[in-house]
């Protein structure tokens, strides 16, 4: 029982840190239609920030700051010089330039930190384990749950409740008549822009101290983002939100007990192998299921 | 008038030429093919291979063995199609004869058995594939580092001698990965509590953690190179599992790299391999100090073998006055392997293939500068080759 439900507590934690950066990529794409496979450098430029500035000694919530900073600073920069220009142009021309992105901020990165992993360590009092009744829990990844469902609740209410989120809804659903109605269409998309940055370096940052602060990283998890985004619904927070913590739970369950389940039916070294592979598959499956149910998603931009 | 100009321009650039011809007194320097992975996340293991190699020939004023060298590297993005590409242009435009550098055993199957069946020589500073130890090894493959399952048969070796009763053996889901967990329970005795194949791409551990711990073993072994190592062992000492149980770890898992990117969690490890930073012979002493002074951080292994590769070079080279086209002395000398490896005793069996000694170490903090450090405990292994070597017929 304590196994099922520190495992389920594994599927939120990498649920909400996948959802932080899904909600940018959504945006990003439901409102500007914009494909933005740079969405995982400006992950990686966070963990990198906060990394960097937390080995100077800074304590460890102005090195998450930084990181955070950083990335909204690159995501502005971005959207003024590169992203500006493809937002008329085909999907192919947007993935090709942000793609070239991916392979400027890895370098970048290897030029600026060098090729070796960097470390980032975390709070000590955070570092350990707490016990739940029973359950020893990392006491970090709780503080991941919590702020994660933080971000969450702020962005809800942020685009539910706010100016700004009613335009960024309906930029999302109606974009000429947004701008019909005399709305800076340009500068919404760059606020929206650099609002995704923003998220995603927080992800970054957060997860440095857990994570192989490496060149590469963000095109590990990016992924994962997009099978969240299109799972719940392009466009949509709400969708986003959804979308990664199925990612995530059907992810960690998936390793944690197809391989288990496997046991009984095949021979020990066919199960392990074979269980590996198919939990790795697992949330593609899941992706399957759902567009075939719902070609759009679950909750797609539009929908209440 | 302009046609005045563009004579004389004309004119200039093949006096320019001509001089440059008639200065090249010198024979053209021997060109190295260096195909090796310097982008993506496993880029700092190529760099390393490729600045040891750099090392050795600046010892030399960039000769190798008397003869003057030029290195053609290239980065194979850790795509055996790419390094595919690369060997072909390297051997039909550029007519090189000598290869090495490549990290990856993908990269290297996709490349190697094309590059010796068309007559080159390529030394592996890295990559030991079992596919070529055996029945399919061949007279112009040398391998420097080691046969891929020996490091994790070390580690099996040393887990028994830890005296751990059970381990669970983790390793992401590819060929390799399947041949690390071979490897050790090739020579690991006791109970294996679980067996666990994690994807490549992945950066969470937390199921398997979970999982780690219902399973109740006191050791585990990962083979899990590079960043995914790093994330495991982050996450792994999180989760509160280095109390309870004993980590050793293949030499992948556990270098210098690893060592300071995961800080204070680098603490109390265990693990073996081939050379070590402070294996006490000379050529180890003046190779550390040398690539520390020149490069600012710690040598890997991975730097050990690029220097004891170029080293096995200028040795052959040496002998054959740099004439590489006298195919069976080149060959004759690199089989000799006369040189001071940086490890110590190092000599080819009959696969050509390393013989050599392993040994085990540990994490220690270092009582002057308080930074942890991978300290040399003993020998594990003496004189050891791999299992595929009886059925290499050359």
């Amino acid at each position: 029982m304590n196994l099922a439900l520190e495992q389920v507590l594994n599927g939120l934690q990498f649920g909400v840190m996948i959802f932080l950066l899904a909600a940018g990529l959504t945006l990003v794409f439901g409102i500007m239609g914009v494909i933005n496979l740079a969405h995982g450098s400006i992950y990686m430029l966070g963990a990198y920030v906060a990394a960097a500035t937390a080995s100077k000694g800074a304590p460890f919530v102005v090195a998450v700051a930084a990181g955070a900073a950083a990335a909204a600073l690159a995501g502005l920069v971005v959207e003024l010089v590169v992203i500006r220009r493809l937002y008329l142009r085909d999907h192919l021309d947007q993935v090709l330039a942000t793609f070239a992105l991916i392979l400027i901020a890895n370098d970048g990165v290897s030029i600026a930190w060098g090729k070796t992993p960097l470390n980032m360590t975390m709070p000590p009092a955070l570092a350990g384990a707490v016990s739940l009744g029973g359950l020893t829990y990392p006491a970090y990844r709780l503080v991941l749950i919590a702020a994660g469902i933080a971000v969450a609740v702020g962005l809800y209410v942020l685009i539910a409740r706010s100016r700004l989120g009613m335009l960024i809804r309906a930029g999302a659903t109606h974009r000429e008549t947004v701008a019909a109605l005399g709305v800076d269409i340009t500068r919404l998309n760059t606020i929206v822009f650099t609002l995704g940055a923003l998220l995603a370096g927080v992800a970054g940052a957060l997860l440095a101290p857990i994570l192989a602060v490496q060149v590469g990283m963000g095109e590990q998890i990016l992924i994962l983002t997009f099978v969240a985004i299109v799972v719940g619904g392009l466009g949509s927070i709400r969708g986003a939100f959804i979308g990664a913590l199925l990612v995530g739970l059907v992810d960690t369950l998936g390793r944690a007990y197809i391989p288990v389940l496997l046991k009984p039916v095949a021979r020990p070294e066919i199960a392990d192998s074979l269980g590996g592979g198919l939990s790795a598959i697992a949330i593609y499956v899941l992706m399957a299921v759902v567009l075939v149910w719902k070609p759009r998603g679950l909750f797609p931009a539009g929908t209440r | 008038m302009l046609t005045f100009a563009r004579a004389s321009m004309a004119a200039l650039l093949m006096i320019a030429l001509a001089g440059s011809s008639a200065f090249a007194a010198d024979p053209p320097p021997l060109k190295i093919g260096m195909i090796t992975t310097l982008s993506t996340a496993g880029g700092y293991l190529g760099e390393d291979m490729r600045d040891g190699f750099i090392l050795a020939m600046d010892e030399e004023h960039g000769k190798l063995g008397g003869v003057p060298i030029q290195l053609q590297v290239e980065d194979d993005g850790l795509k055996p199609a790419s390094g595919k590409q690369i060997a072909d242009k390297f051997r039909i435009q550029d007519k090189i004869d000598v290869f090495t550098g490549i990290i990856y055993s993908n990269v290297a199957l996709a490349v190697v058995p094309g590059l010796v069946e068309s007559g080159a020589f390529y030394v592996s500073p890295n990559s030991g594939p079992s596919q070529l130890a055996g029945s399919k090894c061949n007279k112009n493959f040398f391998v420097v580092s080691w046969q891929n399952d020996t490091p994790h048969e070390a580690t099996g070796h040393y887990a028994q001698y830890l005296g751990i009763k059970k381990m669970v053996v983790v390793a992401p889901n590819y060929t390799t990965g399947k041949d690390a967990i071979n490897g050790f329970k090739r020579t690991y005795h006791g109970q294996i509590a679980e067996e666990i194949y994690t994807a490549l791409d992945q950066t969470d551990y937390s199921a398997e953690l979970a999982r780690i711990r219902a399973a109740n073993a006191d050791g585990i072994f990962y083979f899990l190179p590079g960043g995914l190592g790093i994330n495991f062992l982050k996450q792994f000492t999180q989760a509160g599992l280095k109390k309870t149980m004993k980590v050793v770890l293949p030499e992948f898992s556990l270098e210098s790299h690893v060592v300071s990117a995961v800080g204070n969690d680098a603490e109390e490890l265990y693990g073996t391999a081939h050379w070590l930073a402070d294996l006490p012979f000379p050529a180890n002493k003046k190779f550390v100090a040398d690539y520390t002074r020149k490069y600012h951080r710690d040598p890997t292994p991975y730097a050990s073998q690029g220097y004891d590769t170029a080293k096995l070079l200028a040795s052959a080279l040496r002998a054959v006055n740099g004439d590489v086209t006298k195919a069976d002395a080149f060959r004759a000398a690199l089989r000799k392997a006369d040189f001071k490896s940086t490890r110590g005793a190092f000599k080819f069996g009959p696969n050509q293939y390393p013989i050599q000694d392993w040994y085990s170490m540990k994490v220690v903090r270092d009582p002057k500068t308080q930074k942890l450090t991978i300290r040399g405990v003993g020998k594990i292994l003496r004189d050891t080759g791999d299992v595929y070597s009886s059925q290499c017929k050359m």
